[in-house]
C-alpha cells in the first residue's frame, strides 16, 4: 500500500472518481430497465383483474395476458360521489393511489368514516368492465384496499352484471402473517366468497366475516380465518367501507337500477 | 497444482468447513426472512452469491487506493451500487419473485458476509481470488439457505417450488402443515440445528 493513499488530495480523488462511476452505473441502470419494470408492473396488474373475473386461463403467457386484457377488460373512471363515470379521464393512465395522496383529488377521512384505517380517499376510482369473446358483459372488477393487522391489503373483487353478486375476491399485494392471516389468498378460502350477496333486499351492505364456519346456504356470511382474527377484521372494514356510501355503492346502485 | 490448490480451498472452504453463517454466525437476518420458500431462497441466494462475488472482486482491484480512513464508505458504495442493479434487474425480468423478496434485495447492502469478506480478505488479497472467495461465501450462505428452505417449505407448507409433495388436509389430503415453520423464528431452530450437527461432525468447530 502507498503511504500517499490518506492525503487529502488522494482521498478526495478516489471518493470522488468512486462517486462518479457507481452513480453513473447504478443510474444507467435505472434509466435503461424503467420500460421493462413499467411493463412487468402493468402486466401485474391486468394479470391480477383476469384472475379476478375469472377470464384467465391457467398456463397463460404474457402475450395471452395483454391480449386477453385487451379485448375482455375496459377499464373506465367512476366518480364516486356521484357514481357516474367520469368519460374526460382515460382510465388507463389514470393512477389511484398517488389520486388518493393528492388533497385536489382526494377526501380526508375523519375517524368514523376510515374504518379501513386508509386515511384518504381518492374521489375518483377505477373499475373494470370485463366481458367475454362475444362481448357479452359479465362483472364490474372493482379495486378495494384496507388495513389488515400488518400491511395495507390490495384486492380486485369481481361482481355480476346484477351488481350485487360477487364472482370472485382476488388480494394480490398483502403482507400478512404467513400460514395464518395471508390464507386470505389461499384459494380455497376465496371461493367462498363465490356466490355471496354483497347488499341486502333494502340494499344495505351485509357481508359479514363470522367467527368460525358460517352458516350453510348464507347469503352474507362468510367464514372467519382460524388464528387470524385481526386480518378478518380488516378484510370486513375494507367491504364496509368500499361498497358502503363513501365506496362503490353510489356506483352499484345506479348500475343496478339501470339494468 | 500450488496456485490451483489455493484456488479450490479459498472458493469451496467457506460451504462447510469456514461457513459463513453456520460457524462465523453472519448474515442471519436474510436467513430468517426469505427462507419460507424455495423460490424466494433460490434467487436470494444467486442474488447474494452475486453481489460478494463482484463487490470482492472490484473492491480488490482498487484495494492499493482506497485511503484507509474512508475505506469501509468506499466499500459500501460499491456494495450498494450493485445492490441496486441486482434489485433492478430483478424487477425487470423477475417482477413476481421481486415483489416477494421486496425489501430483502435491498437489506444485502447490510448483510454481514458481504461487508465482511470485503474487509477481511478482498482488501489484502489479489482480484481473482477475492472473486472465489466471494463466491464461495456466497456458496456457503446458499448452503444453509437451501437447506433451511427445504424444510420450512416442505413441512411449512407441503410443497417444494410451490408443487404440492405432502397433500395437504386443506386440500383434502393428509398432512397438517406445522404453521411454526412458515415463520421467521423457525429459522434459527433450523440454523441452531444446522450448526449443532456440522460441529458434532468436524469437532475443531466447537468453541471453547
Amino acid at each position: 500500500m502507498s503511504k500517499g493513499n490518506d492525503s487529502i488530495s488522494k482521498t478526495l480523488t478516489v471518493v470522488i472518481s468512486l462517486c462518479l462511476v457507481c452513480a453513473i452505473i447504478v443510474a444507467g441502470s435505472a434509466v435503461a430497465l424503467r420500460p421493462q419494470q413499467e411493463e412487468n408492473k402493468a402486466l401485474d396488474k391486468q394479470k391480477n383483474i383476469l384472475l379476478a373475473a375469472d377470464l384467465l386461463p391457467a398456463g397463460a403467457t404474457a402475450a395471452d395476458i395483454k391480449e386477453r386484457y385487451k379485448n375482455l377488460i375496459t377499464a373506465k373512471v367512476v366518480d364516486l360521489d356521484t357514481g357516474e363515470y367520469v368519460e374526460s379521464i382515460d382510465a388507463d393512465t389514470f393512477d389511484q393511489r398517488a389520486s388518493a395522496k393528492d388533497p385536489s383529488s382526494s377526501i380526508d377521512l375523519t375517524q368514523e368514516q376510515d374504518v379501513a384505517s386508509i386515511k384518504r380517499r381518492s374521489n375518483k376510482a377505477v373499475v373494470y368492465l370485463a366481458s367475454n369473446e362475444q362481448g357479452e358483459f359479465l362483472s364490474y372488477v372493482l379495486p378495494v384496499h384496507g388495513y389488515g393487522l400488518w400491511s395495507t391489503m390490495y384486492a380486485f373483487v369481481a361482481v355480476k352484471p346484477d351488481a350485487n353478486t360477487i364472482i370472485n375476491l382476488n388480494y394480490y399485494e398483502q403482507g400478512e402473517t404467513p400460514g395464518l392471516g395471508a390464507e386470505i389468498e389461499n384459494p380455497k378460502w376465496k371461493s367462498i366468497w363465490v356466490g355471496k350477496k354483497i347488499y341486502d333486499d333494502q340494499g344495505e351492505m351485509s357481508i359479514e366475516i363470522v367467527k368460525g364456519e358460517a352458516p350453510k346456504g348464507s347469503e352474507h356470511k362468510i367464514d372467519g380465518l382460524s388464528g387470524a382474527t385481526l386480518t378478518s377484521n380488516g378484510v370486513q372494514y375494507t367491504f364496509d367501507f368500499w361498497l358502503g356510501e363513501l365506496g362503490f355503492k353510489q356506483y352499484l346502485d345506479k348500475q343496478r337500477q339501470g339494468a | 497444482m500450488a496456485k490451483s490448490s489455493e484456488a479450490q480451498k479459498v472458493l469451496f472452504g467457506p460451504i462447510f468447513a469456514n461457513n459463513p453463517i453456520a460457524l462465523q454466525v453472519l448474515g442471519i437476518c436474510s436467513a430468517l426472512a426469505v427462507t419460507s420458500k424455495m423460490e424466494t431462497t433460490i434467487v436470494m441466494c444467486i442474488a447474494l452469491t452475486f453481489v460478494t462475488a463482484f463487490s470482492s472482486l472490484f473492491i480488490s482491484i482498487i484495494r492499493n487506493h482506497i485511503p484507509s480512513s474512508v475505506r469501509i464508505i468506499v466499500q459500501m458504495t460499491i456494495i450498494a451500487s450493485l445492490v441496486i442493479l441486482v434489485d433492478q434487474l430483478l424487477k425487470a425480468y423477475a417482477y413476481d419473485i421481486a415483489k416477494q423478496l421486496s425489501v430483502f434485495v435491498g437489506l444485502i447492502i447490510t448483510n454481514c458476509i458481504v461487508m465482511g469478506r470485503a474487509e477481511a480478505y478482498a482488501m489484502k488479497s489479489p482480484p481473482f481470488m477475492s472473486f472465489l472467495d466471494g463466491i464461495g461465501n456466497g456458496l456457503g450462505y446458499s448452503v444453509v439457505l437451501i437447506t433451511v428452505g427445504v424444510i420450512r417449505e416442505l413441512f411449512g407448507s407441503g410443497s417444494l417450488f410451490g408443487v404440492e409433495i405432502l397433500p395437504l388436509v386443506s386440500n383434502g389430503g393428509w398432512y397438517q402443515p406445522m404453521g411454526l415453520l412458515l415463520m421467521p423464528p423457525s429459522a434459527f431452530f433450523i440454523i441452531g440445528l444446522f450448526i449443532w450437527v456440522l460441529r458434532t461432525f468436524r469437532k475443531e468447530q466447537v468453541e471453547k
